[in-house]
């Protein structure tokens, strides 16, 4: 492209001027803030930085919170509820994406991906209470249910069973999740060369095999993508845990990490320097997360633009040949 | 109407999953709004009942008679999403506008800077951020839920790939020939161009912001100053324990808008939601 004369260099820099801004200040700031508070004795209700000393043994606090039995359970509960949510939402969006992307694919999908769709934007605060009152104790809906078909004869406290509790709150990042996952791999699927499976279907492979060695294989990255993304959000859950069960249940069965921290700083023992710690170690798992994404995502947007690029020059051309349009 | 040729069982099953997931989506909430009509004595008698009872009204005034204010939630989280929803999509349009159009010397850079930050949560950096907040006391002010936003690294990357094709710069330049000035330009010409990304991204940034809990909860401490999600919280408290009508009622009046948007906007939104995976 021949550039003009004047240089418009500088707008680059003043239009991104606000960005920068913001992110230092409501960012990166908070960032080093947090990290420092985590070497720091800071704790109390009002206290500041102006009170608050470096601890003689730098690493104190956090060797007490990898030290205490709280933080680790918190840190299993996460990713073992995380797992319990993700294998069975990536199966089932996998096999309804692949229901609905076949040449004769099912009727009303539309409306079905706007129902299955629904659930994950409704407030996660919402949904925890309305699960929390639907496996209510004594008279909830689901002892309503489970007592007219006989299950059981007496009201069953749900929430009190670490397992049942546990399994809630998996069931409902599941619930809330899966028809993400699904149109995120519709659109993967649709992305896939058409001719892959015309080729596939002259040879005869069965819909199974077509799936297994065509579909499978080109979405993989979609699928890391789906995982990992999953993952940073799974260890930030906090709504569901938080107010699904009071006191987080019986033996911190739905303690994760986001709501350990937060109990740390903000309920009763305001002990910033302790969560400042625990956050870091989150930010750090989660950073590992993140650099996997950022290696992936560079190179789609290379290809992509590369693409894009191109299409550009054709345009022109076109445009060039066939007089400017308005 | 032609019958179907190829009927086959395995299309039944699919069919069959599809609708119990259906139900299974919708079921939940179709008990929350039977029950928000049901007295605390019929929810007592039988939990589950697909049929609506006459007791909605009384359920409110049991609701709002114990520090439930749904009005004042309601404004609060409107002023807090709409207010972040502007700066989110505005200033990200700006960001993406300077990474598209303009060849400077760190635009590289600071691209790749913005992919590598893309990922940072919000929770990891609460502490620092309510301690700051704190000491500039901004803790009970909308601003400090509405401001952050104008730094949104993923809204940035969609708008800029959004950007790259739609955007043609011989019409920047033809404003630019007719004496506009650049940032003139990015608000008469870009931002009408960009209209169908800026509307995609502003109900997600919307919802988000409309369902976040974790900040406000940390920062509002002022009854006056809480959010939708901060008021469902309170309904977990025990001035609520036996009022089981009164807890469906709240919960319905912090859904009911959620679902009003949803059902005019899902076309968008599922479209929407399809761009923002990763594209081919």
């Amino acid at each position: 492209m021949n550039k003009k004369k004047v240089s418009y260099a500088k707008y680059g820099y003043i239009f991104s001027v606000p960005f920068v801004i913001a992110f230092i200040l409501f960012t990166l700031y908070p960032l080093v803030f947090t990290i420092f508070l985590g070497f720091t004795d800071m704790k109390g209700l009002g206290s500041t930085l102006a009170t608050a000393h470096v601890q003689e043994d730098l690493f104190a606090n956090f060797k007490q919170i990898l030290g205490t039995g709280t933080f680790r359970t918190a840190l299993s509960n996460t990713i073992g509820i995380w797992i319990a949510n993700f294998i069975p939402q990536i199966f089932l969006a996998l096999l309804l994406a692949a229901w609905f992307t076949k040449t004769k694919p099912v009727k009303g999908q539309g409306i079905f991906k706007v129902i299955f769709y629904m659930p994950n934007i409704i407030t996660a605060a919402t949904v925890a209470i309305l699960f929390g009152a639907l496996f209510g104790y004594p008279m909830g809906p689901m002892n309503d249910l489970f007592k007219t078909l006989g299950i059981i004869k007496e009201p069953y406290f749900f929430m009190q069973n670490k397992t049942w509790a546990r399994g809630v709150v998996a069931f409902i990042q599941f619930w809330q999740w899966y028809g993400y996952t699904m149109i995120i791999l519709i659109s993967g699927i649709l992305g896939i060369n058409p001719e892959l499976f015309e080729a596939a279907e002259i040879d005869g492979a069965s819909d199974f095999k077509k799936f297994w060695s065509i579909t499978i294989p080109n979405i993989r990255t979609v699928l890391i993508y789906m995982l990992v993304n999953s993952l940073i959000g799974g260890l930030q859950m906090f709504d569901i845990p938080n107010l699904l069960v009071t006191k987080s249940g019986p033996n911190n069965a739905t303690l994760t990490a986001s709501v350990f921290i937060y109990n740390q700083a903000f309920s009763g023992s305001y002990m910033y320097n302790r969560a400042s710690a625990a956050s870091m170690i989150m930010f750090i798992l989660i950073s590992i997360c993140s650099a996997i994404i950022f290696f992936l995502m560079r190179d789609k947007y290379e290809v992509a633009e590369k693409k894009a690029i191109k299409k550009a020059e054709k345009a022109m051309k076109k445009a060039a040949k066939g007089g400017a349009k308005a | 109407m032609k019958v179907e040729k190829s009927f086959s069982v395995y299309k039944l099953i699919q069919y069959i999953v599809c609708i119990l997931l259906a139900i299974l989506s919708i079921m939940p909430f179709y008990i929350m709004i039977v029950n928000a009509t049901r007295t605390t004595y019929e929810i007592q008698q039988h939990a589950i009942s697909l049929v609506p009872s006459g007791a909605f009204f009384n359920n409110m005034k049991i609701l709002t008679g114990k520090s439930f204010n749904p009005l004042i939630g309601f404004r609060n989280s409107m002023i807090i999403s709409c207010g972040a929803t502007a700066f989110a999509v505005y200033f990200s349009s700006l960001t993406a506008y300077a990474l598209v159009v303009y060849k400077w010397k760190l635009r590289d850079g600071f691209f790749t800077f913005i992919l590598a930050v893309m990922m940072i949560p919000a929770q990891v950096v609460s502490i620092g951020f309510y301690q700051f907040m704190y000491q500039i006391h901004m803790t009970n002010n909308f601003l400090a839920l509405i401001l952050p936003s104008i730094a949104a690294p993923a809204m940035v990357f969609f708008m800029r790939q959004f950007m790259i094709p739609a955007l043609p710069i011989d019409i920047i330049n033809s404003a630019r020939i007719d004496g506009a000035r650049e940032f003139y330009t990015f608000n008469k010409i870009v931002i009408p161009i960009m209209k169908p990304a800026i509307a995609t991204q502003a109900i997600f940034s919307f919802v988000q912001s409309w369902n976040n809990l974790f900040l406000p909860l940390i920062l509002l401490t002022d009854k006056n100053k809480y959010t939708m999600p901060i008021m469902v919280s309170l309904l977990k408290g025990d001035i609520y324990k036996t009022e089981y009508g009164a807890i469906y009622c709240g919960l319905l009046l912090t859904v009911l808008p959620l679902f009003i948007v949803y059902f005019l906007l899902s076309k968008y939104i599922i479209a929407g939601v399809a761009l923002g995976g990763v594209k081919e």
